[in-house]
């Protein structure tokens, strides 16, 4: 298949672990941010490939994994209610909230739906004038355009019954949230391409800078990742920390300008909690003044309530690569895909449902 | 008020209700199996969990299977539903190495469904029966209200003798053996999943839904030692896999870049998100054989159409049992776990 073959070739990708087998000389930790790249890491058994001096950790860019338990149980709570249409991307639906998922709110009636674009949702909330339809805005800086022109189009149509519910995150914040922690342990990073496609890589150079760690902007695709790989570990071994681009067929500098403006114009920054992690300064979008109409939480006074995660669930850890999925003790016992205790083990970019789906005969042969 | 009691020692599946995914031929319809339905009516044909069961009447091995049809929609490109009703159960009773024989077929129509509709799906049944070699000699009838069933479902049994002398099954399966898939992969799920969506792609991809008796019957005919088959239904190849390694307690070890899938199936897959191993097929098995007979095994496959695909995909080792591996397109390993719940599209 073109343009992905080339990225999945085998010769391309032995000869690029071969030079990072010549260049490294001493251990070094990697963190890749995406979730979508920690899956393609199990998926393809990219680690079997590394020099055993290479540890890759895995970040928090799983947006399924990150959004707080309390905005999962409002998305619940307005599936629940009658007459309400509750649109979503299908990752969200297995998430547990504090007592129960989207999956469980549709089996027990609530008109829950897969989109695969919030303009569907849109759609959906003009097909049905007579009900409030909700979508859940959820992700990183990629979804953020996508979500923004559909609220922009509902304010332009005067769609009345449309609304999205927000649990938007951005990642500069939060590799600083990781690399400001005490136990920090990663030298590097494998910057997420799919973001940086639309926000470019500028704000990435001043975290490089200030805390002296190469940040390589990568894609997802097996080659790219090794690629990644490749570039941070020549950085380390020569005492450099710069921002580079591997993922240049996607990824400029300055990043989609239009999808930038669209995102502006309709949200704005605000502190976020992270789903695991606490509170972020900074971290997260909200729906700016001129478009807090559509906001679901203001339109149906959903109130926050106090929610306690499991105890026994360590995702916070996982998602700031401080343990493997696998040091967990709950982890393939108390914690399934089909029982989890926490999100990332059930969204199809979470860290520990990698390690469950692809990677159990790894750790168990140890 | 309680008819039997169920005595299981594990506890009931997470939630107190049916959700999609009890349905999707994974791990909660498994579980479903092993705490409802298996405790409920336990007997040695139903516990060897094969795609039919094989019972002896009056002295004949037998093979005996039913099914239901919910597909939606009811017509999708290469097929509809009353094709799968009767492929569905052809292939269930071809897979216990039975010549499939005789149908019976349940209708359970919807208040306001169009004539027009019944008449199509009943001339595609008609017409795949004849192309099995089998007769549909018994049905029934029921019409819902309006709201109480999706316009039509289908539910089909079949019967059919057994013309292999050995067991074939999970049981029968050896370390060594080589594992054939009979065709490329996950061409039915993208062709409904295509016509739901609304999604369009350049080149129509259309259901594979075929008749698999013939292909089983010529392996038998070249004297193939068949350990045991399957066919590659809901939860595609990987769960079928999984559920043979784990009846027979031995590895799987396949690889990527053996497994057949066309190129337009794969493209879909990867816009939408979706790994072709899981993905849904209606005329695809997967065949057990001594790692001698491969070879013969894939050329009398590959000589008749409807397994023009065949090809050697892995094997079965005595190394991690129970467990499915696959050797990456890059040379690096993964399990290949049992589907979990429905699969989702992702987010980004």
């Amino acid at each position: 298949m073109k343009f992905l073959d080339e990225y999945r070739d085998r010769k391309a990708v032995d000869r690029v672990a071969g030079e990072i087998r010549k260049t490294v000389t001493r251990s070094w930790t990697i963190m890749e941010v995406c979730g979508g790249q920690t899956h393609t890491i199990l998926k393809s058994g990219l680690e079997d490939l590394l020099p055993p001096q290479v540890t890759l950790v895995h970040g928090p860019g799983c947006p399924v994994c990150v959004t707080p338990l309390e905005l999962i149980d409002k998305a619940v709570a307005i599936a629940s209610r009658p007459g309400a249409i509750l649109c979503s991307f299908g990752d969200m639906l297995r998430v547990p909230g504090s007592a129960r998922s989207l999956f469980d709110a549709k089996a027990e009636g609530g008109d829950v739906r897969v989109v695969y674009s919030p303009l569907d949702a849109v759609k959906v909330a003009r097909q049905n004038p007579a009900r409030e339809v909700v979508f859940f805005a959820v992700g990183f800086e990629t979804t953020a355009p996508g979500n923004a022109m559909a609220v922009w189009q509902a304010a332009r149509e005067g769609l009345e019954n449309f609304s999205i519910l927000v649990a938007h995150v951005l990642v500069p914040p939060a590799i600083e949230a990781i690399l400001s922690a005490p136990a920090c342990r990663v030298q590097g990073f494998l910057a997420p391409g799919h973001v940086c496609a639309v926000v470019g890589f500028e704000q990435y150079e001043p975290i490089a800078r200030r805390y002296h760690v190469p940040i390589v902007v990568t894609g997802f695709e097996p080659l790219d990742l090794l690629e990644g790989v490749r570039m941070t570990v020549a950085q380390l071994e020569s005492g450099r920390a710069e921002v580079e681009n591997q993922y240049s067929r996607a990824v400029t500098r300055e990043g989609n300008r239009a999808a930038q403006k669209v995102v502006a114009e309709v949200f704005e920054v605000a502190d976020r909690r992270w789903r695991g992690i606490g509170e972020i300064p900074g971290s997260g979008l909200r729906l700016r003044e001129a478009y807090r109409r559509f906001d679901a939480e203001e339109r149906f006074a959903l109130a926050a309530r106090g929610v306690v995660e499991s105890p026994e669930c360590i995702s916070g850890l996982v998602l700031q690569g401080l343990k493997k999925p696998y040091e967990c003790p709950a982890f393939g016992s108390k914690c399934t895909p089909e029982r989890p205790l926490g999100a990332p083990m059930v969204s199809s970019e979470g860290a520990c449902a990698a390690y469950y789906l692809y990677g159990r005969h790894r750790h168990e042969r140890v | 008020m309680n008819e039997f009691s169920l005595t299981c020692p594990v506890p009931l599946p997470a939630g107190d209700r049916i959700q999609l995914a009890h349905g999707g031929g994974g791990k909660l319809t498994n579980q479903l199996i092993d705490r409802v339905f298996l405790p409920a009516f336990s007997n040695p044909a139903l516990e060897a969990r094969h795609d039919g069961a094989v019972v002896t009447v009056g002295g004949a091995r037998l093979a005996f299977t039913t099914d239901g049809y919910v597909v939606r929609p009811l017509i999708f490109p290469g097929g509809n539903i009353g094709d799968l009703a009767v492929n569905g159960t052809v292939n269930d009773l071809a897979m216990c190495g039975a010549r499939p024989q005789y149908l019976s077929a349940a209708f359970i129509l919807e208040e306001g469904l169009e004539m027009e509709t019944l008449r199509t799906v009943v001339a595609s049944m008609r017409k795949a029966a004849e192309a099995a070699g089998v007769e549909l000699v018994t049905g029934d009838t029921k019409v819902v209200d309006r709201g109480s069933a999706d316009r039509m479902f289908i539910v089909t049994a079949g019967v059919g003798a057994i013309e292999c002398g050995r067991a074939i099954g999970p049981q029968a399966v050896e370390p060594g053996d080589a594992v054939i898939v009979s065709g490329d992969l996950g061409a039915h799920g993208i062709a409904v999943l295509s016509v739901r969506e609304g999604l369009e792609f350049e080149a129509e991809i259309e259901s594979d839904t075929a008749p698999l008796w013939a292909p089983v019957e010529a392996l038998f005919a070249a004297d193939v030692e068949v350990h045991c088959l399957r066919d590659l239904t809901r939860g595609g190849l990987a769960s079928a896999l999984n559920e043979i390694a784990s009846a027979r307690g031995v590895g799987i070890a396949i690889e990527e870049l053996a497994i057949p899938v066309r190129p337009a199936v794969r493209a879909a897959c990867e816009l939408l998100g979706l790994d072709p191993l899981y993905v849904a097929n209606e005329g695809r098995f997967v065949a057990f054989v001594p790692a001698r007979d491969a070879g013969r095994a894939v050329d009398v496959l590959r000589a008749m159409l409807v397994t023009s695909g065949a090809a050697v995909a892995g094997r079965v080792t005595e190394a991690e049992p129970g467990t499915v591996v696959l050797e990456s397109r890059i040379g690096g390993r993964r399990v290949v776990d049992m589907l979990s719940g429905e699969q989702l599209p992702r987010i980004c």
